[in-house]
């Protein structure tokens, strides 16, 4: 009898400890549900309005899902140069979007790899080399490299003009060169310490020289922290708005938020353009974040925890 | 075969760049040189200019417009409501993000710390909005919060919740935080990567411990996760009230810094101030203090970094 009493408390509790798992599990699973939602909705919106007609747009409630999804939007920015809305026809300059895509990447691709070859040997001093005044080099590096671009924005401004490079490309790549080579040599003199050197000193006894040494041994161990720092300054001058902003006055410099945000001024109450340079914008960044993840955590933690 | 390799190279005479360095006549600094240029050209010559034009009166035509007038743009500055006014809604915006933000973030990184089905799938997606152009973010939350056709007011109109649109961003009191919410759903990743990252560093002993010390769910927050996560929250409270000073993108796109000023926070004022009222004397004033004060934070932020390398 009383056995049998303890036995029953016992199925109870075993019964009451697997609910409670279960509870967990659903909890889990419904919150990271939330997470994604959260996460997703925007952007699903975002991609949504750019291929919902503008009649459906301006209604309300809203129509989440299109009738008729339409790419009309992205071919008039890339082809026919002409927008539609509500019957009305307005013409937007054409090539105006494919010019600032080519600027973007112009300017984000070429600051990465320049800081990237200048940044890696600056590295690998810093991490083997001894000499007067490394540390204070490194953290006078970290700090100038937190400086907001506010900061420096008017007398850049004022240089620039002075030697007339106002407006091109390279006074962007030239101004963006400076926060991403301080992150650059911030990040990967750490990643090179961390690095054996016993590999490189076997190199040298072999008669190679520290530069080879360097290019041939430790460059290929610090690939990842290499493709980390590359994606992250990519990104970084590829979504910069102040100085482009002030920087750039004409298509031949403007880069893709600048254009963005002329958007509403050209286009109005047409979201749905504006969604669709949104879109655009968004899907190199997307696509490297999606692919390089891992690189990206890497880089992201690298660059405000540890050198 | 690696050795060989390098022995070719080694041997390979050929006068460029690369070769004087492998004599070694060049010693470390000349390594580094390039980046000091850059350093020098673009943000501490700059950021000393900028020191230099904020004793000035500047007009646009710098070279026919300049006049010394000592720090009377400073005083200025001192005096002027407008700037305090601006200063305030940094600090709001600092401290309304921090505090939303940091249990947020923290609550996606242990939940991202758990195993379940889809985790590592969770982990990429979440990334997505970090990586956005922020103006891009502002466009995009303008048109959520359109209050004749925005996914926000439709939302809440379907569910119930409101009967009249409301106009979000139309008020004062509501602008500012609807600004900071955007945002937020921008910048949660960086906050969730790092408490990852921190929690990752918690040995799995120490959760065993405590749960054989039979310590509740809260119990292990306070006394095992929280106090290792110290360091990353230190990062993570300096780096992003460093972030406030910057925050200009979301605003200019979002509110213009309206309605009547109502979000417009220290770097938008500077931009408007400099840029549209063309004060450049007086913008440059504002800018130099704000480098100086973020250079000082960051003074700050290196001083505990290295205490953790030498607690290490």
């Amino acid at each position: 009898m009383n056995m049998q009493l303890s036995n029953q408390s016992l199925h109870l509790h075993l019964l009451r400890y697997r609910l409670g798992k279960y509870a967990i599990r659903i909890l889990m699973y419904a919150s990271a549900a939330l997470v994604v939602l959260e996460t997703i909705a925007p952007l699903a919106w975002m991609f949504i309005s750019s291929i919902s007609e503008g009649r459906e747009l301006l209604s309300m409630p809203p129509r989440w899902l299109p009738e008729r999804p339409t790419l009309e939007r992205y071919e008039s920015l890339f082809i026919t140069g002409r927008v539609s809305l509500l019957g009305a026809t307005t013409s937007s300059p054409a090539g105006t979007m494919l010019r600032g895509l080519y600027n973007s990447l112009l300017i984000a691709g070429v600051t990465t790899a320049v800081c990237l070859m200048f940044g890696l040997l600056t590295s690998y001093a810093t991490a083997r080399f001894r000499f007067v005044g490394r540390q204070a080099f490194l953290f006078g590096i970290l700090a100038l490299q937190m400086l907001p671009a506010i900061a420096t924005v008017i007398p850049l401004f004022f240089i620039f003009r002075m030697i007339g490079l106002v407006d091109s490309p390279l006074s962007l790549i030239i101004t963006y060169s400076g926060f991403t080579i301080t992150y650059i040599v911030w990040v990967m003199t750490g990643y090179i310490r961390s690095l054996p050197i016993e590999l490189e000193e076997a190199a040298l006894i072999d008669g190679a020289t520290r530069l080879g040494a360097f290019l041939r041994i430790t460059a290929p161990l610090a690939l990842p922290g290499i493709v980390a720092v590359g994606i992250l300054s990519f990104l970084t001058a590829w979504n910069e708005f102040l100085f482009a902003l002030i920087l750039s006055h004409s298509l031949g410099s403007k880069t893709l938020p600048v254009i963005i945000s002329e958007f509403s001024t050209q286009f109005g109450l047409d979201y749905g353009m504006i969604m669709t340079g949104g879109v655009i914008a968004s899907l190199p960044p997307v696509l490297l974040a999606l692919f390089f993840q891992r690189y990206l955590v890497q880089g992201l933690t690298a660059g405000s925890v540890k050198g | 075969m690696m050795a060989s390799t390098i022995r070719h190279t080694a041997f390979t005479p050929r006068f460029t760049f690369l070769n004087l360095m492998k004599r070694e006549k060049l010693p470390g600094w000349a390594l580094i040189l390039p980046t000091l240029l850059i350093v020098a050209g673009v943000t501490l010559g700059p950021l000393l200019y900028a020191g230099w034009l904020s004793l000035h009166e500047v007009g646009l035509d710098i070279r026919a417009n300049m006049h010394f007038v000592g720090l009377a743009n400073y005083v200025d500055i001192v005096q002027s409501p407008t700037f305090r006014n601006a200063t305030g809604r940094t600090l709001y915006f600092a401290v309304v993000s921090l505090a939303l933000q940091i249990p947020l973030g923290l609550a996606i990184a242990l939940l991202l710390n758990q195993s379940f089905h889809g985790r590592s799938i969770v982990r990429a997606l979440i990334l997505l909005p970090w990586a956005i152009p922020t103006i891009v973010n502002g466009a995009l939350w303008q048109w959520i919060y359109n209050a004749s056709y925005g996914a926000l007011n439709g939302l809440l109109y379907q569910l119930g919740i409101i009967h009249a649109p409301v106009v979000w961003l139309g008020s004062a009191s509501l602008a500012m935080n609807m600004v900071i919410l955007a945002d937020t759903w921008k910048v949660l990743p960086y906050y969730a990567v790092l408490f990852l990252a921190g929690l990752q560093t918690i040995p799995r002993d120490l959760y065993d411990a405590a749960s054989v010390d039979g310590a509740s769910v809260i119990g292990k927050l306070r006394h095992v996760i929280l106090p290792s996560l110290k360091p990353f929250l230190l990062v993570i409270l300096i780096v992003r009230t460093m972030e406030t000073f910057r925050v200009f993108d979301i605003i200019y796109m979002l509110t213009s810094g309206g309605p009547g000023g109502a979000t417009t926070v220290i770097g938008y004022y500077t931009y408007q101030l400099t840029f549209l009222s063309l004060q450049f004397g007086y913008g440059s004033a504002l800018s130099f203090t704000i480098g100086a004060v973020t250079l000082l934070i960051a003074i700050m932020y290196i001083r505990i970094l290295r205490t953790e390398e030498t607690l290490d």
